[in-house]
C-alpha cells in the first residue's frame, strides 16, 4: 500500500523537485549566510574559515549614532506610508463608486493604475526633473504663485513627505481594486431598503458601503502591520543623497551601503538579520490576526 | 475625480512635452503640458546610442527568458501544491516549505554571495533564476486551480492522460485569466527591475535598460562618448535626452497596458479575494 502511493505521487516530487531546488540554492542557503553576522568575515577565508566574534557585530552597530537615525526614519516612512496608503484608496473607492457614467469610470481607473506599472528608476527620473529647484515645474508653479521654490529632495524637512506622497502618487489607484472588488460585493437591496427608510447619500455610505468594506479594510490593515519595517528601498535608493541620509537613511539603504560600498560584511549582515527577525515576527503576528479577525488564509 | 486622474498623468505628460522640445525651451524650463519648438532630436540621439541599444537588447533577452522559465516553474509548482493531502501526503510539507521564504529570508549580502560564489555575476542567469519562483504568483495559481471542477481531472485520469498531460491539456486551458495575469506581473517585473542589475553586473555594458537608466537618469554621469556624440548634443539638451529616455523605457507598458488591464483586473479578484 505504502509501495503503491509512493509510485504514484513520485510523479508529483518531480513537477515540484525544479522549483524546491531554486529555492533551496537562493532562498535557503543564504539564510546559512546569515552566520556572517557573527563573525569577522573575511571574503578570501569563507563562512568556515572566519574569525568568530559573537555578538561584536551588534555591539558595534548599536555603538553608532546613525544606526537609531536609520530605526527611527524606517519606523516613521513605513507608518506614514501605511496609514495614507490605506486611506487614500478607501477615499477613491468611495468616489469612485459614486461615479454614474462608466465610460468615465473606466477611464479614471485607466489611468490612476498606470503608475503602478511603472519601475522608480523612471519614476524617480520624473520625480527629480519636475521637483528640481532650478527647472522642475513644480518649483516654477510656486514661484509663480509667490512661493519660495523648494529643494524636495534634498531638504530633511521635506525629504520624508516627498517619499510618502510620491509613493501613493504610484500606488494608490492599484490598491483601490480591491477596496472596489469589495463594494461590488455589497448587496444592492440593502440600498434600496435605505432609500426607503429615507437616507441620503451620505447616510448609504456612513451605514451600508463602509460597513461592508470593514472586513476588507481589517484585513489589509493586519496585513500591512508586517511591513513597519520595510520603507521601500527602490524608491529611497533612487531618490535619495547624502544630503538627506539625516531623514531618509533606512534600514536597507545602510545595509546596502555598509555592505556592498564599504565591504563591512559582518556589521551588515547583523542589521539585516535584525530586521529579518523582527520582520518575521511582525508577519507572523499580522498573518495570525488576519486570520482571526477576517479570516484570512493564504490558501 | 477626473482632476485626480489628471493629476495622476500629469507629471508623465509633461516630460513627454519635455522630450520633445527644443533645447533652448526645455532648459529653461518653459514646457508645461505641450512641446516648444516640437523635434524628434532627443530621440534620434537616443537611438543612436549604442549603449542605449546594448542594454536594450539586454532586457529584451531578460523578459523573454525570464518569463518563460517563470511562468513554466508556477505550472508546475502550483499543480502538486493544489491537490489534497489525500492525494498528495507532502503537499503540506512542500507548501510549508515553500512559504517560509515568503517570512524569511538570508538578506542582501548573503544572497549576494551565493550568486557570486555560483559564477553567475555578470551573466544573465543571475537576473533570471534567482526570482524564477515568485512564491506569491504560485499561491495565486493554485488557489485558481482549485477553483476548477475536480471531476475534470479525474474524468482524464480514467481515459488514460498521465499527469503532465492532464495538466497542460486539460487545466491549463482554463486557467488562461490567471496564466495571462502571471505572464503580465512576470513580464512588467523583469522590464521594470533594475536593482539585481546593478548589483550584479560588474560591467555596465551588461546592465539591462533600467539599470542602464538608472546610473544614466539618476546618477547623472551624463558622458558623450565620440567627438560626434557631443557635436549632436550641443544641439539639444540633456534634460530633453533624459526624458527621452524616461519615456522610452517607460514605452513597452505603456504599449501593452491597455490590452492586459482588462485580464489582470479580472485575475487579481479571482486570486485573492475569496469567499
Amino acid at each position: 500500500m505504502l509501495k503503491k502511493s509512493w509510485k504514484r505521487e513520485l510523479p508529483l516530487h518531480l513537477l515540484l523537485l525544479p522549483a524546491a531546488a531554486i529555492v533551496f540554492i537562493f532562498n535557503y542557503i543564504p539564510m546559512a549566510g546569515i552566520l556572517m553576522a557573527f563573525e569577522r568575515y573575511i571574503p578570501t577565508k569563507g563562512i568556515w574559515g572566519s574569525k568568530w566574534v559573537g555578538f561584536d557585530n551588534f555591539s558595534y552597530i548599536f555603538s553608532l549614532p546613525d544606526t537609531y537615525t536609520v530605526l527611527w526614519n524606517t519606523l516613521f516612512i513605513a507608518c506614514m506610508k501605511i496609514v495614507v496608503g490605506q486611506v487614500t484608496p478607501i477615499a477613491v473607492a468611495l468616489l469612485l463608486n459614486e461615479m454614474r457614467s462608466a465610460l468615465i469610470k473606466r477611464g479614471v481607473q485607466t489611468l490612476i493604475y498606470l503608475p503602478h506599472f511603472l519601475s522608480w528608476t523612471i519614476l524617480g527620473g520624473i520625480m527629480i526633473d519636475i521637483l528640481s529647484p532650478s527647472s522642475g515645474i513644480v518649483n516654477q508653479m510656486l514661484t509663480a504663485i509667490g512661493g519660495k521654490p523648494i529643494f524636495f529632495l534634498g531638504d530633511n524637512n521635506w525629504f520624508p513627505f516627498t517619499i510618502v506622497i510620491s509613493n501613493e502618487w504610484k500606488e494608490f489607484g492599484f490598491s483601490t481594486i480591491v477596496y472596489l472588488a469589495a463594494l461590488t460585493g455589497i448587496s444592492p437591496a440593502l440600498y434600496e431598503a435605505a432609500v426607503m427608510d429615507g437616507a441620503g447619500r451620505w447616510r448609504q455610505t456612513w451605514h451600508i458601503t463602509l460597513p461592508g468594506m470593514r472586513p476588507v479594510i481589517i484585513l489589509l490593515v493586519t496585513l500591512s502591520l508586517g511591513q513597519v519595517l520595510n520603507a521601500g528601498f527602490e524608491q529611497i535608493f533612487v531618490l535619495y543623497s547624502p544630503q538627506v541620509y539625516e531623514s531618509g537613511d533606512i534600514i536597507d539603504t545602510m545595509v546596502y551601503r555598509m555592505g556592498m560600498l564599504s565591504a563591512q560584511y559582518g556589521p551588515a549582515t547583523a542589521i539585516g538579520l535584525m530586521k529579518s527577525f523582527v520582520s518575521l515576527i511582525l508577519i507572523s503576528v499580522a498573518y495570525f490576526l488576519a486570520y482571526r479577525l477576517a479570516n484570512y488564509r493564504i490558501f | 475625480m477626473i482632476l485626480l486622474s489628471l493629476l495622476c498623468m500629469f507629471p508623465l505628460v509633461h516630460v513627454l512635452a519635455v522630450s520633445f522640445s527644443s533645447n533652448a525651451a526645455s532648459s529653461a524650463g518653459l514646457v508645461t503640458l505641450w512641446p516648444i519648438g516640437f523635434n524628434f532630436k532627443s530621440y534620434e540621439f537616443v537611438m543612436q546610442n549604442a549603449e542605449f541599444l546594448r542594454s536594450l537588447g539586454v532586457s529584451v533577452q531578460r523578459v523573454l527568458l525570464g518569463s518563460l522559465i517563470q511562468m513554466l516553474l508556477i505550472v508546475i509548482t502550483a499543480y502538486p501544491l493544489s491537490m489534497e493531502a489525500s492525494r498528495f501526503r507532502f503537499r503540506t510539507a512542500y507548501a510549508w516549505y515553500f512559504l517560509v521564504t515568503i517570512l524569511f529570508g538570508g538578506g542582501l549580502i548573503p544572497t549576494y554571495m551565493v550568486i557570486k560564489d555560483l559564477g553567475m555575476l555578470d551573466t544573465l542567469w543571475a537576473l533570471i533564476v534567482p526570482s524564477s519562483v515568485p512564491v506569491f504568483s504560485v499561491v495565486l495559481l493554485l488557489n485558481f486551480y482549485r477553483g476548477l471542477p475536480r471531476e475534470l481531472e479525474e474524468a482524464a485520469f480514467i481515459d488514460g492522460a498521465s499527469l503532465l498531460r492532464t495538466l497542460f491539456s486539460i487545466i491549463l486551458p482554463l486557467s488562461l485569466p490567471a496564466i495571462a495575469t502571471l505572464l503580465l506581473f512576470s513580464m512588467v517585473g523583469h522590464w521594470n527591475a533594475w536593482f539585481d542589475g546593478l548589483l550584479y553586473m560588474n560591467r555596465p555594458e551588461n546592465y539591462p535598460l533600467q539599470s542602464y537608466l538608472q546610473t544614466l537618469i539618476i546618477n547623472n554621469d551624463f558622458k558623450a562618448t565620440t567627438a560626434e556624440e557631443l557635436q549632436m548634443l550641443k544641439s539639444i539638451s540633456n534634460r530633453s535626452v533624459k526624458a527621452a529616455q524616461i519615456f522610452l523605457g517607460a514605452l513597452p507598458i505603456l504599449l501593452v497596458y491597455p490590452f492586459l488591464q482588462k485580464y489582470f483586473m479580472k485575475g487579481i479578484v479571482l486570486g485573492s479575494v475569496k469567499e
